[in-house]
């Protein structure tokens, strides 16, 4: 960059300024008044007693208490425990993802055609699925069906979405069917990205297809794995709409946020509804935290690989290489 | 063009075929990947297709058969028309096109704007800037509106469509992600000679930044597209009057008295998810690659 050009973005500055006002006010006032405002609000009804309809001047501060009942009744806090359902159904999903991506990205007859029927489900709304899984499991219809073809008797079968030991699972199941497809995706964009060099030369040395995978494709798309496996963990913890959608959480599968939901919206207390959101995000953070930690240290990216080597170099040379490297880094 | 063409094949061996025996492992692997394609493949498509299947019977049929044999003629449209009448969903398919195009346009315009300025200016805040929208993702929706619907009806925002999407548009934080990573790969040098010739930062966006964003743009609009169309939560909790219920939202008028007449449920599912359907078979290629790319935001 000749000084030419820094004189010439110079004495634009005004104008610089003019756009970066105009082209970030509106985005920063959405963000506040539909993210931070009902943030900073929601902080401050977790200390309070009220509802909806409660006028601002008869709201109760009530301190801590909201805070001890997320803990202490036995709706709340103990609903995080569904989400273990939740962890163990999106590892079953990651795996069956990666399965069906390696075997897509090899060459399969057809293939588009099975990789459009598994990523549809990705597309409906939730409410539609709700009732395509409430006909789905309903008592004698198309799951019972489907079951007594292959030989189950009617009679054996438990009630899919009433009976607390199964419905659970039954929920977790429609999770899968609606994200294995849409996880599959997302796997084989990531392995096709891989150089498919790697491919020939691994023929060459006659690694057979299981080699080719633990070798070529696994190292290859490692950071995506990595991230929905971290990722499942905080999905699990907000698990929502299926329960939502399909039982209404009845029958002891409310998760922590249908149960936050009724609470809200339902019975109306606010101030409670608030703590346990307080509650969930704090868990939430630390565990994104922990991701960001784990991703870092696995995964470096271009930037931290730079802002490190600029480091380095700043210790042993001084500034002007690391400037180069960063003037490079920015004009990539 | 033929010329073209044959140039270009006459450039590209022809790829190398190992014509070998297939060996029993092969063979094996072959059964086994088409097994489980199939296998996944109906775990995906029969809740639907039993949707479909049932669209299709008339009342005392539904009532008689199994919910898995086949109707008796794929031509009854009668409980389509039906559920369309009772649902109201000529009005909400309306509705949902006007709020998917508001909401495109505006998070098109505003993101396009923020990634430009947040990628190309350094300038105080920048970082903070980024950092507001980055925590804002982790921010579950369900558990935001606890005090959104507060701020909605202060605002005088509840029960307009105006209101929805103006919160649809403020939630949006995922495409200004894929803008941002976008701009950063279109080289300066560009800008750089559009200023030389006196153009101004305007003008640069505008007619430069813009048109070279298409493909992200439309990467981001398939992507939100698909969220609003399926948004029901938001639209169930503030879109009230019957006359604003959307696609999604319509399929609520099934809950309750008609809660067991499938066959009505079912033509009403099939409907609303159409559209979809319509869009998933045309424009496949963009929505997987949008799936891979959204997915590396991180």
């Amino acid at each position: 960059m000749s000084s030419d050009y820094i004189k010439l973005f110079k004495s634009k500055k005004g104008q610089q300024n003019l756009i970066i006002f105009l082209f970030t006010i509106i985005p920063l006032l959405l963000l506040f008044v539909f993210t931070y405002l009902p943030f900073a609000e929601m902080v401050k009804f977790s200390f309070m007693k009220l509802k909806y309809t409660t006028p601002v001047e008869n709201r109760q501060f009530v301190g801590l208490k909201n805070y001890v009942d997320v803990f202490s009744r036995d709706d709340c806090f103990s609903a995080l425990k569904l989400s273990l359902y939740y962890v163990v159904g999106a590892l079953i999903q990651l795996a069956i993802a990666l399965y069906l991506a390696t075997v897509l990205s090899f060459k399969v007859k057809l293939g588009n055609m099975f990789k459009g029927f598994m990523f549809f489900p990705f597309l409906i709304s939730g409410i539609a699925i709700g009732f395509i899984f409430k006909f789905f499991y309903t008592r004698g219809f198309v799951f019972d069906t489907i079951l007594c073809w292959c030989g189950f008797d009617l009679e054996n079968l438990p009630y899919w979405l009433k009976d607390q030991s199964i419905n659970n699972w039954s929920l977790v199941a429609t999770s899968v069917w609606r994200y294995f497809g849409q996880n599959m995706v997302l796997f084989l964009g990531a392995i096709m990205s891989i150089d498919p060099a790697l491919y020939e030369s691994a023929a060459l040395d006659g690694a057979n297809r299981w080699d080719q995978f633990l070798h070529i494709i696994l190292p290859g798309i490692k950071p995506v794995l990595t991230l929905n496996l971290i990722l499942s963990i905080t999905g699990s913890l907000s698990a929502f709409e299926q329960p939502f959608v399909i039982t209404g959480g009845a029958n002891g599968t409310g998760t922590y946020f249908v149960i936050m939901n009724t609470i809200a919206h339902t019975t109306q207390k606010v101030g409670l509804a608030s703590a346990m959101a307080i509650v969930l995000l704090v868990i939430i953070m630390v565990c994104t935290a922990f991701q960001r930690f784990v991703m870092n240290q696995m995964f470096p990216s271009d930037e931290l690989i730079i802002k490190r080597a600029k480091k380095r170099a700043e210790l042993e040379n001084g500034n002007s290489l690391a400037s180069k490297l960063y003037m490079r880094f920015n004009r990539r | 063009m033929s010329f073209v063409n044959y140039y270009h094949l006459s450039k590209t061996p022809a790829p190398v075929k190992h014509k070998r025996k297939m060996g029993a492992s092969e063979l094996i692997w072959k059964i086994v990947q088409y097994v489980s394609l199939t296998f996944f493949s109906l775990f995906a498509v029969v809740p639907i297709v039993s949707c479909v299947i049932t669209a299709f019977k008339t009342n005392e049929e539904y009532e008689s058969t199994n919910v898995m044999t086949l109707p008796r003629s794929f031509l009854n449209f009668e409980n389509f028309s039906k559920a369309f009448i009772t649902a109201g969903m000529g009005r909400a398919f309306l509705n949902s096109v006007l709020v998917m195009v508001c909401v495109l346009i505006i998070s098109v315009i505003i993101g396009t704007q923020l990634a430009f300025v947040l990628s190309r200016f350094k300038f105080r805040g920048n970082k903070l800037i980024r950092e507001l929208f980055m925590i804002a993702t982790l921010l579950p929706a369900v558990a935001m509106q606890v005090t959104v619907y507060n701020i909605m009806s202060s605002l005088g925002l509840v029960n307009h469509l105006y209101g929805y999407i103006l919160m649809m548009c403020g939630t949006d934080v995922i495409s200004i992600y894929i803008f941002i990573q976008f701009i950063e790969n279109i080289p300066i040098s560009i800008d750089e000679s559009a200023i030389i010739d006196g153009a101004s930062y305007w003008t640069i966006y505008w007619k430069l930044i813009l048109p070279l964003l298409k493909p992200a743009i439309v990467t981001s609009c398939i992507l939100k597209g698909v969220g609003v169309y399926n948004e029901y939560y938001c639209a169930n909790l503030y879109l009230m009057d019957k006359d604003l219920h959307t696609m999604a939202t319509s399929l609520y008028t099934f809950v309750g008295p008609m809660g067991s007449q499938y066959n009505l449920i079912c033509a009403g599912v099939i409907i609303s998810l159409l559209p979809a359907l319509v869009v998933f078979i045309f424009c496949q290629k963009q929505i997987y690659a949008g799936i891979a790319e959204g997915a590396v935001k991180e």
